[in-house]
């Protein structure tokens, strides 16, 4: 055996040496992981599911993780209900749940699920879903808990031009899907277009099943449209707002406005009378999450910890000085039930 | 002093000894190994990336937008560059191991980065590597090859990389199928591979493999490096088998629509998406070794043009809005016959075409027309089916390629290099 030979034979048995104890130290601590009791205060759900909830996803590093959570409204940092469902986006309506989720394997599958109860208190049914094309990003649940809207991100198209691409589907909860939203017709600026590069996510119901609000893109600018489900038709009336989400009310739009560079994003409140927007600088992290109201002046989201996988739900007052606040520690994709 | 500067192709290319018979040289093979290596550390990241960078790093959809367009474009530009690079100094080896490694590199970045712009650095940095060591590596294939056997050389390395890229992904599954947020182990193993692509390529692929002059020259201080002049490149058969290729390609639309189009008609449910390009892959490994030895056998040129035709099929099956099963699958594996007719061929035809002296260049810019052309036509085709509708578009597309082919045909033809004998020197 030559020298180089030799050389290159240690180097091998080196290098796969250290790529193999990575893997079996990773395993481990994965195993340490999931088979870790959840350090959280934890009580029944038919305890939590008495009065106002929050739903939301069990971030803890833990058997749970993953896992839908619930907590009491007025105790939002105490004893918390954890299920089976594991989900990696969810929302919730008093009646109606939609767990977006992975499956993860060779091929990686995504599923939208959604379950329903016909009385609070009850066993959750699943009573509907579909298969999604691509990564959960984005649901939510009409008021009534008839609608479903999902956003995906798609990896198939960005293969071919770059950039990355979204799909947005409105489906009702009983099986009828409205389809695709890039296939509605689109009104920007109040002109008929039907640009390629569209993008539309994050969309939010108001009360009467038929008017939603989502974030369209193109052409480098992001817009908000008011949508019509009857009409099938997008309306841009708003200029840089992403993920809007309606106040309790109706009268407001909580988003995340993005920097110049479109990387970063901060809380803001656009009042759809006026167009008065409130930017919430208090906060100063970037917040890549689609805002949920708690009440009508302070909104939640989820906020991941400094390279961890553990996020917390933020509080924020609506007023632009305001200081947020951690109030469900462990926890993302906060709902908001009453 | 023994010199010679001509312009002149030589036979014997390397102080490796020449295969004889059926054999393919130990340096393809080597190299076949290195790029397998690589391909699986990069494309196991690749499977990953998405996920990695939304979900763990935090970035949001647009900034992974930007990221992956750094990662399309910057390939191509600096691939003349390294080409003119390896061609100027006469040594190809070390300027494709500079490209290996720098990906390497890339891949340590990667474990460490934390933001937006360490991570379009690392990413950049990998995909300047790909640029970098893609024609110089071509031009060793070349050199070390039996011009007799050229097409079948590029087959066996073409084979040996797809490998590569088909486990890569699989071994990233694998690893977050047990480990849930196993993206740290993903990056850490790819990492791994990396290193041993360039330990593979600094310990067996000789430093002088695809230099063309003879060492004596390195005692000629006053002239070391080569002139590499456009002219010498841009000879009357590369500038033909460029433009034929890089017309061509402005009607190869990409796979992403054609799957995009069987998807819109029923062809299949969307989660099966990444299977098709498993498919695709698995049919061009297959196919990439019977493929050279047939340009061998018939014209490279001509299998290069020909090769055009299955990807017209292709485009007919997606078309079609039959919506059977049997559409998918025909268009799947149509996909993997046009790559493995076509992308070996090219730097096999290339490669040819040119002064050994100018070799690496010669192939990369072939590469890097055709590259641009084909992102051109991924664009175009999108305003295309936006205008008329999946269906349509295919047909069109289908359509002008069917008449295109035969013009490429013969414009390839009247210059006479549709026989590979008649390139030999």
């Amino acid at each position: 055996m030559t020298r180089r030979s030799t050389l290159f034979g240690a180097l091998v048995v080196l290098v796969t040496a250290a790529m193999t104890a990575y893997a079996l130290s990773a395993i481990a601590e994965d195993d340490r992981r999931t088979s870790r009791a959840t350090a959280a205060e934890t009580t029944s759900l038919a305890q939590i599911e008495k009065g106002p909830r929050i739903l939301f996803r069990h971030t803890g590093t833990d058997a749970d993780y993953g896992h839908v959570g619930a907590v009491a409204l007025d105790d939002p940092g105490g004893a918390r209900a954890v299920t089976d469902l594991s989900c990696d986006r969810v929302y919730a309506q008093a009646r109606s749940i939609s767990c977006l989720a992975t499956e993860r394997g060779v091929v990686s599958r995504y599923r939208a699920t959604d379950l329903a109860i016909s009385e609070p208190g009850e066993a959750w049914q699943e009573v509907g879903g579909a298969d999604l094309p691509g990564m959960p990003s984005r649901t939510r649940i009409s008021p009534d808990g008839r609608l479903v809207s999902s956003t995906v991100f798609v990896n198939g198209d960005s293969y071919m031009v770059s950039g990355f691409s979204t799909r947005t589907v409105i489906r009702r909860i009983d099986g009828k899907s409205y389809g695709d939203l890039e296939k509605f017709t689109l009104v920007i600026d109040g002109r008929r277009v039907a640009p390629v590069d569209r993008n539309i996510w994050g969309i939010t119901f108001a009360e009467d099943d038929r008017t939603f609000y989502a974030t369209v893109a193109t052409g480098g600018r992001t817009h908000l449209a008011r949508g019509d489900l009857e009409a099938r038709r997008l309306t841009t009336i708003a200029d840089r707002v992403e993920c809007p989400s309606l106040s309790p009310d109706g009268t407001r739009i909580a988003f995340k406005e993005a920097d110049e560079d479109g990387t970063r994003w901060t809380p803001a409140v656009l009042d759809l009378a006026t167009g008065r927007r409130t930017v919430l600088a208090g906060e100063t992290h970037s917040v890549d999450d689609q805002i949920e109201w708690l009440d009508d002046d302070t909104v939640l989201y989820g906020l991941a910890r400094d390279g961890e996988a553990v996020s917390d739900v933020w509080a924020l007052d609506t007023s632009a000085s305001a200081t947020p606040r951690v109030l469900v520690p462990e926890a993302s994709s906060p709902a908001v039930l009453r | 002093m023994y010199l010679s500067l001509s312009d002149r192709p030589t036979t014997t290319k390397s102080a490796e000894p020449q295969p004889h018979g059926g054999r393919v040289s130990r340096t393809v093979v080597t190299l076949g190994i290195v790029s397998l290596l690589t391909d699986i550390s990069s494309e196991s990241v690749s499977a990953i990336l998405p996920l990695y960078l939304t979900a763990v790093v935090g970035l949001s959809p647009v900034a992974y937008g930007l990221i992956d367009g750094l990662y399309q474009g910057v390939s191509s530009l600096v691939r003349i560059a390294a080409g003119w690079a390896a061609d100027r100094t006469d040594r190809p080896q070390p300027v494709a191991l500079a490209g290996y490694a720098m990906s390497a590199v890339a891949r340590l970045g990667l474990i460490f980065a934390g933001g937006f712009g360490t991570i379009s650095a690392a990413i950049s940095l990998d995909r300047v590597g790909k640029g970098v060591r893609t024609a110089p590596r071509d031009a060793m294939i070349a050199a070390s090859s039996d011009p007799a056997r050229l097409g079948r050389s590029f087959g066996v390395h073409r084979a040996l990389d797809t490998i590569g890229a088909t486990l890569g992904p699989l071994l990233a599954f694998v690893i977050l199928w047990r480990i849930a947020d196993g993206y740290d182990t993903v990056l850490v193993v790819s990492l791994g591979f990396a290193v041993l692509g360039v330990a593979t390529m600094a310990f067996f692929v000789p430093f002088r493999t695809g230099a063309v002059r003879r060492v004596a020259l390195r005692r000629e201080r006053r002239e070391p490096r080569v002139r590499v002049r456009w002219r010498s490149v841009l000879t009357p058969g590369l500038t033909r088998v460029t433009g034929v290729s890089g017309a061509l390609a402005l009607l190869t639309v990409g796979d992403g629509f054609v799957y995009l189009a069987l998807l819109e008609t029923g062809g299949f449910a969307a989660q099966w998406f990444p299977v098709l390009y498993v498919g695709t892959n698995l049919a061009y490994l297959a196919l990439a070794v019977p493929m050279g030895r047939l340009a061998d056998r018939v014209g490279r040129a001509r299998v290069l043009v020909l090769g055009h035709l299955p990807l017209a099929a292709a485009y007919l099956c997606a078309a079609s809005g039959s919506g059977a099963l049997w559409t998918t699958c025909a268009a799947v594996l149509l996909l993997g016959v046009f790559y493995a007719a076509t992308d070996g061929t090219l730097a096999a035809v290339a490669g040819q075409l040119v002064p050994a002296t100018v070799r690496s260049t010669g192939i990369a810019t072939a590469q890097t027309a055709t590259a641009i052309a084909r992102l051109l036509a991924a664009t175009g085709f999108g305003l295309l089916w936006y205008a008329v509708g999946p269906q349509v578009a295919m047909l069109l597309v289908c359509a002008v390629l069917v008449a295109a082919i035969p013009v490429g045909f013969a414009v390839l033809r009247r210059g006479s290099l549709a026989e590979p004998a008649e390139v030999r020197p």
